[in-house]
């Protein structure tokens, strides 16, 4: 089962789809997200965050100031400013 | 033509011009209403993971964090006020101010705590310039269309001010006062405390036993907090006040807007009426004007018959 992925800024929904995995960076340094991921809640640190879709294709966000939960196979990753790049 | 009737087509024209003007700040207004909503509904995600997450680092966090407990005794209150920056806008901004003087009121005499006041706005500024009061920090400039950068800035000095020790003018609490923005006919004034915040700690505890937990809430489950629990709702609860900040802002806005809408349309409509009233006196001015020339053409006949019949 593939992770339901949330991206959300102050102003909008950045992106949402399916994923395989998510690779961010939160202050204690990279981790990567696959599906059965225990509860988590964590302050992003620098760094991209790359999200693999499911259809293939890959998504490098840069988020400023934000913060990721993942739940139940339900990530949400919200920050200030979010700007994506595929 | 006569000097009645061109001084009464003269004031047609001008208030023909003022309506045109009227009118097009209430279709601009109205406008500018759905933008606002649309702001509200764009930052809605946001605003809902990050009150779920603040919720639950809230509800697992060791310490009591000073923005979320109540001081025994609050010596002194931030109330924000945000009005308009520019009139026009019907009762708007007096609408505010007068919730915000009652809110103060309450405040100095049955509490006994001062106030500081924040003003976003430039009629709230006037008011309180022209009153003598002491304000702590004023906005202007955004009252029409906020962003979240002037959410964050007004935000950052608020929360500024209540890091502060007592003896350096901090506050023990923030107020915002602000008109909420129910649909387009309907804008009340509301004071919204901020700080200290109301979270509720809707996550079961854990360890629980399932039988406690709601039926119809999946029980949610023990969280892991990186770095920890204490640090990350130390990072999320000033982003949870610059967004409370922040909607506050955008509901004034739309207010604001909905305000401007209703006080044209007024103005528009007694425009038409005026025109209309004077359009009639023009009239009849200019029917005056006619029998005045016939009698005289007449009674200049009469005058020729009778020199001519009289030779």
């Amino acid at each position: 089962m593939p992770l339901t992925v949330e991206m959300v800024s102050t102003t909008q929904k950045v992106w949402a789809g399916e994923a395989s995995t998510v690779v961010l960076r939160t202050l204690d340094g990279e981790i990567g997200i696959l599906p059965g991921h225990s509860p988590l809640l964590a302050i992003l640190g620098d760094g991209p965050v790359l999200v693999r879709a499911t259809d293939g294709s890959e998504v490098t966000a840069r988020v400023n100031g934000g913060f990721v939960t993942v739940d139940s196979d339900n990530v949400i990753i919200l920050g200030e400013e979010v700007t994506t790049s595929s | 033509m006569g000097a009645q009737l061109r001084v009464y087509r003269r004031r047609i024209r001008s208030v023909n011009a003022t309506k045109k003007i009227t009118r097009a700040m209430e279709l601009i207004a109205s406008s500018r209403i759905v933008k606002a909503q649309q702001q509200v509904a764009a930052s809605q995600p946001y605003a809902d993971a990050l009150y779920r997450a603040v919720s639950l680092a809230a509800s697992n966090a060791r310490g009591d964090h000073p923005l979320l407990s109540k001081p025994e005794r609050p010596k002194r209150a931030a109330v924000l006020v945000v009005t308009a920056d520019r009139g026009l806008a019907g009762a708007y901004s007096a609408n505010v101010l007068r919730e915000a003087e009652r809110l103060s009121e309450l405040l100095v005499a049955e509490q006994g705590i001062e106030v500081s006041y924040y003003v976003v706005g430039r009629k709230g500024v006037g008011y309180f310039k022209f009153r003598g009061v002491d304000i702590a920090h004023s906005w202007t400039g955004f009252s029409d269309r906020p962003t979240y950068e002037d959410a964050k800035r007004v935000a950052e000095t608020l929360l500024e001010a209540f890091l502060k020790p007592d003896s350096q003018g901090g506050v023990d609490e923030i107020q915002i006062v602000f008109t909420r923005f129910k649909n387009r006919v309907s804008q009340t004034p509301v004071v919204l405390r901020i700080v200290p915040l109301a979270i509720e700690e809707e996550v079961v505890a854990a360890g629980a036993p399932i039988t406690t937990a709601r039926p119809h809430r999946p029980v949610l489950p023990l969280y892991d907090f990186e770095p920890s629990a204490d640090r990350v709702l130390d990072a999320l609860l000033p982003r949870y006040i610059e967004y409370l900040v922040y909607s506050s802002l955008l509901s004034a806005a739309a207010s604001e807007h909905a305000a401007r809408q209703r006080a044209m349309k007024a103005a528009t409509e007694n425009a038409e009426e005026l025109i209309r009233a004077l359009t009639r006196q023009a009239n009849q001015a200019r029917q005056a004007e006619i029998t005045q020339e016939i009698s005289e053409i007449v009674g200049g006949a009469d005058a020729l018959v009778a020199v001519t019949q009289g030779s």
